[in-house]
Formats: structure tokens, C-alpha cells, sequence
């Protein structure tokens, strides 16, 4: 690596998500590409989250960077919470994992000798060592289990970590004792094993949530974010969202979303309010009407009184609704609490129950106390605490690799449980962008394609787009055009061959939407759009169907537009329902008794999502469904859906099958205990066995999402 | 017998060193980007 110019302390630093970069070619352009900038110091590339962090000098702003990497070829967009450090899960049980694992490898080291028959003060010196490696080191990597435990017993429940303090505390208190008494029994290796195996397994799981986060947040980066602002002395400047003011004048070009309600001053234009009301058809409006944030221009710049912005939009209202539905979920309990309930009073009666049965039969108490505390580490739940993790670790990767990303292991066990699929319509069921009919376009002639192309290819308009990519997708090659113009909400005109051509809208608005392809002196070409059905979505839905989930859709779209896909797709459907509307309804289906899955993209749909049992949103969802769903897929692709569904239900076979086999292994280990035949060794074999077997069958869910 | 008063904190040393090597790096961000450290690797250096 080069050395870089040393940062100057006047830098500032600025974070961008390029969230397009996947290979080390990528890494490599950005940050020389960026570092040749002038007034760039440094770029440093995070590859795993998908960032870029630039120091530079202070009179760039991200604006420019963004413009520098666009001409690098990398799309790239500001983040908000620029100097914000991501909140990781799994950094802070990092440092316990090393201790405990650390401790239990020397500690298993001195115990090996004891078991092979160390004696006497040989014995005790090895007892000793061992004891000042375990006990620090349980202190600092029980920490975790510990702490969970004690807000559990506060609250009078109980959870998974309850019955693992309590054998982890009392075998380390019962190896003190036998360590100073210069007795034969240590506990000190099962002890820390125990923490070594538990602490992987949550690591395992904070490290899933880490990773699906910073996909989310990649994703999350490309929603906009502020305005160009017509400041009064004419001059336009960038404004960040945050500082909109009603009163400014925002210019928004075609093909730009806006960043605040607000009243149009200048000009007139279509726009596309899917996103937040579900609405397909495009809303033509012209001075004086009111137009809504998070809604896209689709034809011509216009200047954009701001009315509302920040926590006073139709955005704010919205999450409102959603902030009373997210208690579905917390209410939820996970599989393994769930399973502690029954587990914890279960161990610890039979503990005392050993104990008694002991003193009853005339053993001592010393015996008896070892009997107890015998079985209440044999009983500690080690295959338990990895059942579940480490098969929801398993899944998500898998998952991932197939373009699903999982929030976190309780979405896939509520996931597991759904009966009942709800599907919004506009970007969930259909791609949600206009894309030009494919028939019209393998009508054109391929000179014609070419001149289309390459007319398209210079606009940045969202017809324009969908068009060059279809053609260039189609392996046309844009052909030769002179004096290009494009007149912003008529289209691009220019001369070919001589001829004045042009790519415009069409004089006579029919209906839907569509471009016309115009070469003076031949007829004119009409090239309609439509949102599309999604790819595999009735195949999708049939998956689903078989899984025993059945669908059927619920839009914010007008009765006709919801009817014409149900049609197609065979689904019953209803239509015209606002945010609140698909709230009550999920709580209705819910109340019959019915585990609800809810899919869906548009701001709208945030309430509804977060109220469902589960939620899924495609990976072009707002950014308030995004965050709303537990788990959101990318690709057009809406076999995700089924895919998720059997991925999260092989998931809990399993993780049923690894609490079969755990328990098992108590059934067999609890009788020698319980006859006071087991030593430290016997334990320690036990223990990596189960611990081993468990995980061994959740790796078997690596092909789950296939 | 003697050779493990000497073995046993030699063993306990190395150990700890690596521990302590492992907070570093911790402390150090070489965790930050995993993925990014294993592409790094294939970046061609021209200049």
C-alpha cells in the first residue's frame, strides 16, 4: 500500500455509502480515484458495510465527492449520521469470548494432568493455578450471562441465563472450596467450557444482527435526503432534509424524490405518490396544488414551496401509527425463554430433590451438597444455550447468500409460525417502476432501437431510463445523433442523419403512460409503460400456497388498478385501504386467531408491517418499511417469499431437534449424577460431546434457503 | 518436577500474550472490515 499525505488536522471528514461495490477492483478505484481529487487527503474503504470515509479538505462537501465517484462510475450517496458510530452487538462479548476461551484451554491443560493421576501437593499447586486463571476470568466473561439473569429475577421471570449463572457461580464457589480443603474435585475447566461455548453461540447471533443491520443501513443510504435550495439572492444550494423550513424554495428535477410537503410555486408536472399511498396512476400537478413528501417527479423540474417539514410531514403522521404497533413484537418470547420457563424450575427442583434424597438415605451433608451441585452442572444448559443460536446463525447465512437479509433469530422463528400472507400491490406484487412494453419494443426496428437508445441514454428522466436499460439489455447499440437537446417535461430532441428525431410525451395523453419515438416525415412510434407484475410472482404464490400460507392482497391503490392484478394473479384482494385501515385489518386477521405475514414497500405500509406476526419488504422499500420489516430481500424476485418461509420452518426443526437432543443428553448424564458418579472428567466429556452434536446438526441448515 | 515451575508460567506468558495481542487488535479496528481486508489482498499496486 502507498503511503498517503498525513492528514492535516484542519480535515473534515465525510462518510459516504457505496452501496454498488463488490469486488477489489471497486476498493482500489474508489480510493485512488478519490485520493487524485483535489483537496482529498485520504479514502479508506469499508468494504464490509459498504462505506467509503474521506478525509478532505473542509471547503468540499459531500455533494462534490458524490459527483467524483459518480464520475469514477460508483454510485454513492451521503449518509446522514455521518460521524455516528455503528452500534455493534457482537464487539462487546468479543473480549469475554477470548478471556473464557483463553482460561479454558489453560485450565483444561492443568486438569488433563490431574486426571491423568497428579497427586498430592502436585495436585493442589495445579488446583491452585487453575483457580487464580478461573475465577478473574469468570468474573469478567460471566459478566454478560450474569447481568441478564439478575434483570430477569428482578422482574420475577426467568430466562436461559438464569440456570446458567446459577451452575456457573455455584460450581466455581463448590472448586474454591475443594481447592483450599486440598480435595480431589475441581470444576474449574466445566465452568469456563461452559462460558467458552455459550459466549460462541451469542457471538454467533450478535454477529447476524450486525451483519443484516449494516445491509439494511447500505440500503437504507439511498433515499434522499435533502433539497436543492433557491436561496433569495438566486443561488441554488444543497440543504440537508433536517433543515428544511416551511418557507424555502426547493428545486426538484425529474426523477427526483421530495424531501418535504409542500405547495408548487414554479412549473407543473406528474407525480408518482406510490410509495406513499399505494396510488399507481401518476398525480399531474401544476401552481398552487399540494405535493407530499417521498413522492417521485416524474416530468419536468419544478419549484417547491416547503408547507411541512421534518416531524410535521404526512411521513411523521404515519409513524405515529407505527410506534403503537410495534408492541405485537415485544410481547413476542423467544423459543429458548420459552423453553427456560419449563427448563430452570425443572433443574433446580431435581437439584434439591438430589440433595434431600441423599441426606434422607444418611450421607452426609458435604456428600449430598456435591451430589446437588453435581447435577446442577451436568443439567447446565450448554447444548441448550447453542440449540437455537447457532441454527438461526446457520439459516441467515444462507438466506443471505440468496438475497434475503433476516433482522434477527426471533423474525425467523415468528416467520416459522405464519398461516396468512397479506401482500400490498404497487412495488411489493409489482416492480413498482414503469418499464416500456416489451412487445412494443421488439416491434421497433433495430435502426429505430438504436435511435431510441441513444435518445434515451441522454435523459435522466425515469422513462428514459427504463427505456435505454431495456434496449441496451436487449443488446442494442445507440446510434449516432447530432445537437442533442432535452426540453425538461416535453423530452429529447436531436437531428440523425439529417433528420430532426425526437423522444418525446406524447401530444395526446392516452391513458397510461408512454413515450413517443418521433423521425420527421415517418409515422410516430409509440412506446407505452406499465408497471409490471414482479418475475414468478404467481408461481411465488402458489409456493406459498402449498406451504400452507394463504395470500391475498391489500392495497392503498385505487379498486380498478387492485383488481386488474387479483385478476391476474388470482388473488382476492382490497383496495383503498389507508395506513390505518391496513392496521386494523391485520389486527382483525390476527384476532381470528391467524399468524400474519405482511409484505409490503411503501411508506404506507410501515403501520401494517409493524403490526404484523412477520413482516417481509423488498430491498426497494422506503426506508420506514426497511426498518419496519424483520426481513427484507433483494433481486425482483418474489420466490424470496416462500423461499424465506420453508428456510424459517426447516430452522425450527431444527432447533426442535437440537432441544431433543439436548435434552436427551440430560436424561442420559442426570442418573449418574444423580448416583454421584460423576467426576469433573465425566462432565467435561459430556459437556463437548452435546455441545459438538448440536451444532453439527445445525450446520445442516447451510442449504436451508435453497 | 522442577521443569514445571518453569513450563507452567512460560505457558501462562504465551498465553497471555496472546490475549493481549487479540485486545489489541480489537482495540485497533482490524475486526472493522473483514470482507474488505480479504479483497485488499488482490488490489494492484501500480504506481
Amino acid at each position: 500500500m502507498s503511503a498517503l499525505p498525513r492528514p492535516q488536522p484542519a480535515l473534515s471528514v465525510t462518510v459516504l455509502a457505496v452501496p454498488g461495490i463488490h469486488c477489489a477492483g471497486c476498493i482500489g478505484k474508489i480510493e485512488r480515484g478519490l485520493a487524485a481529487e483535489p483537496g482529498v487527503a485520504e479514502a479508506r474503504v469499508n468494504f464490509t458495510a459498504r462505506m467509503v470515509t474521506v478525509a478532505h479538505a473542509p471547503e468540499i462537501d459531500a455533494r462534490a465527492l458524490v459527483a467524483a465517484l459518480a464520475r469514477l462510475g460508483v454510485e454513492a450517496q451521503p449518509r446522514r449520521d455521518e460521524a455516528a458510530r455503528r452500534y455493534s452487538a457482537a464487539r462487546p462479548l468479543l473480549g469475554p469470548l477470548a478471556v473464557a476461551g483463553f482460561a479454558a484451554m489453560n485450565v483444561m491443560l492443568l486438569s488433563v494432568s490431574v486426571w491423568s493421576g497428579a497427586e498430592g501437593s502436585t495436585r493442589d499447586l495445579f488446583h491452585w493455578i487453575s483457580a487464580l486463571i478461573a475465577v478473574p476470568a469468570i468474573l469478567y466473561a460471566g459478566r454478560p450471562f450474569f447481568h441478564s439473569a439478575w434483570s430477569a429475577l428482578r422482574h420475577g421471570r426467568t430466562n436461559m441465563d438464569v440456570p446458567i449463572s446459577i451452575g456457573v457461580t455455584v460450581a466455581t464457589g463448590l472448586s474454591l472450596y475443594e481447592t483450599i480443603r486440598g480435595g480431589e474435585h475441581a470444576w474449574f475447566d466445566g465452568a469456563l467450557m461452559l462460558l467458552a461455548f455459550l459466549l460462541a453461540g451469542r457471538v454467533l447471533d450478535a454477529l447476524m444482527r450486525d451483519r443484516a443491520r449494516s445491509g439494511v443501513d447500505a440500503l437504507l443510504a439511498q433515499a434522499a435526503s435533502g433539497a436543492m435550495v433557491l436561496r433569495e439572492d438566486g443561488a441554488l444550494a444543497w440543504c440537508d432534509a433536517a433543515a428544511l423550513w416551511p418557507g424555502m424554495v426547493m428545486r426538484v428535477a425529474a426523477g427526483e424524490r421530495l424531501a418535504a410537503d409542500g405547495e408548487i410555486v414554479v412549473g407543473a408536472s406528474r407525480f408518482d405518490q406510490s410509495l406513499l399511498t399505494g396510488e399507481s396512476a401518476p398525480v399531474a400537478a401544476g401552481p398552487g396544488a399540494a405535493v407530499l413528501a417521498g413522492t417521485l417527479n416524474l416530468d419536468a423540474p419544478v419549484d417547491v414551496r416547503v408547507s411541512h417539514a421534518g416531524r410535521d410531514t404526512t411521513l411523521a403522521e404515519i409513524a405515529r401509527l407505527m410506534e403503537a404497533s410495534t408492541q405485537n413484537r415485544s410481547r413476542y418470547v423467544r423459543i429458548a425463554d420459552r423453553a427456560a420457563r419449563y427448563y430452570a424450575p425443572a433443574v433446580h427442583t431435581l437439584a434439591a430433590l438430589a440433595v434431600a434424597g441423599w441426606l434422607l438415605a444418611g450421607a452426609g451433608l458435604y456428600q449430598a451438597l456435591v451430589i446437588g451441585v453435581a447435577v446442577l452442572i451436568i443439567t447446565c444448559p450448554c447444548a441448550l444455550g447453542l440449540a437455537v443460536p447457532v441454527a438461526q446463525v446457520v439459516a441467515s447465512g444462507s438466506l443471505m447468500r440468496a438475497g434475503i437479509m433476516v433482522k434477527d433469530g426471533s423474525a425467523l422463528e415468528r416467520l416459522a409460525a405464519v398461516d396468512r400472507a397479506l401482500l400490498d400491490k404497487t412495488g411489493t406484487l409489482t416492480l413498482g417502476r414503469p418499464l416500456p412494453d416489451a412487445e412494443a419494443l421488439g416491434a421497433l426496428p433495430p435502426e429505430k432501437a438504436a435511435l431510441a437508445l441513444a435518445l434515451a441514454s441522454h435523459s435522466r428522466h425515469p422513462l428514459s431510463r427504463a427505456l435505454a436499460d431495456a434496449l441496451a439489455a436487449a443488446g442494442h447499440r445507440p446510434a449516432r445523433i447530432e445537437d442533442v437537446a432535452e426540453r425538461p417535461g416535453f423530452g429529447i430532441f436531436a437531428t440523425w442523419n439529417g433528420a430532426q428525431v425526437a423522444l418525446r410525451r406524447p401530444e395526446s395523453p392516452s391513458g397510461g403512460m408512454a413515450a413517443a419515438l418521433e423521425v420527421a416525415g415517418r409515422p410516430t412510434r409509440l412506446i407505452p409503460f406499465a408497471d409490471r407484475l414482479r418475475p414468478d410472482a404467481a408461481e411465488a404464490l402458489t409456493a406459498l400456497r402449498r406451504l400452507g400460507v394463504e395470500s391475498s392482497i391489500l392495497s392503498g391503490d385505487n379498486p380498478a388498478a387492485v383488481a386488474a392484478v387479483a385478476h391476474q394473479i388470482g388473488l382476492t384482494a382490497q383496495a383503498a385501504a389507508d395506513p390505518a385501515a391496513k392496521q386494523a385489518l391485520i389486527e382483525r386477521v390476527r384476532g381470528s386467531g391467524r399468524k400474519v405475514l405482511m409484505v409490503g414497500d411503501g411508506l404506507n405500509d410501515g403501520p401494517a408491517l409493524a403490526a404484523a406476526d412477520a413482516s417481509i419488504a423488498p430491498g426497494g422499500a422506503s426506508e420506514v418499511s426497511a426498518q419496519a420489516a424483520d426481513f427484507v430481500f433483494v433481486g425482483d424476485s418474489l420466490l424470496a417469499l416462500p423461499r424465506a418461509v420453508r428456510a424459517a420452518r426447516a430452522t425450527m426443526r431444527v432447533v426442535r431437534q437440537n432441544f431433543a437432543l439436548a435434552i436427551g443428553y440430560n436424561v442420559l448424564a442426570v442418573p449418574l449424577a444423580l448416583a454421584g458418579m460423576v467426576t469433573p472428567l465425566v462432565a467435561a466429556a459430556a459437556m463437548s460431546a452435546s455441545s459438538l452434536i448440536v451444532v453439527a446438526n445445525s450446520l445442516r441448515l447451510a442449504r436451508a434457503a435453497r | 518436577m522442577t521443569g514445571l515451575a518453569i513450563l507452567i508460567p512460560i505457558a501462562l506468558l504465551l498465553g497471555l500474550a496472546g490475549l493481549a495481542a487479540f485486545f489489541w487488535a480489537m482495540r485497533d479496528g482490524q475486526f472493522d472490515d473483514p470482507d474488505g481486508a480479504a479483497a485488499r489482498i488482490l488490489i494492484e499496486d501500480e504506481e
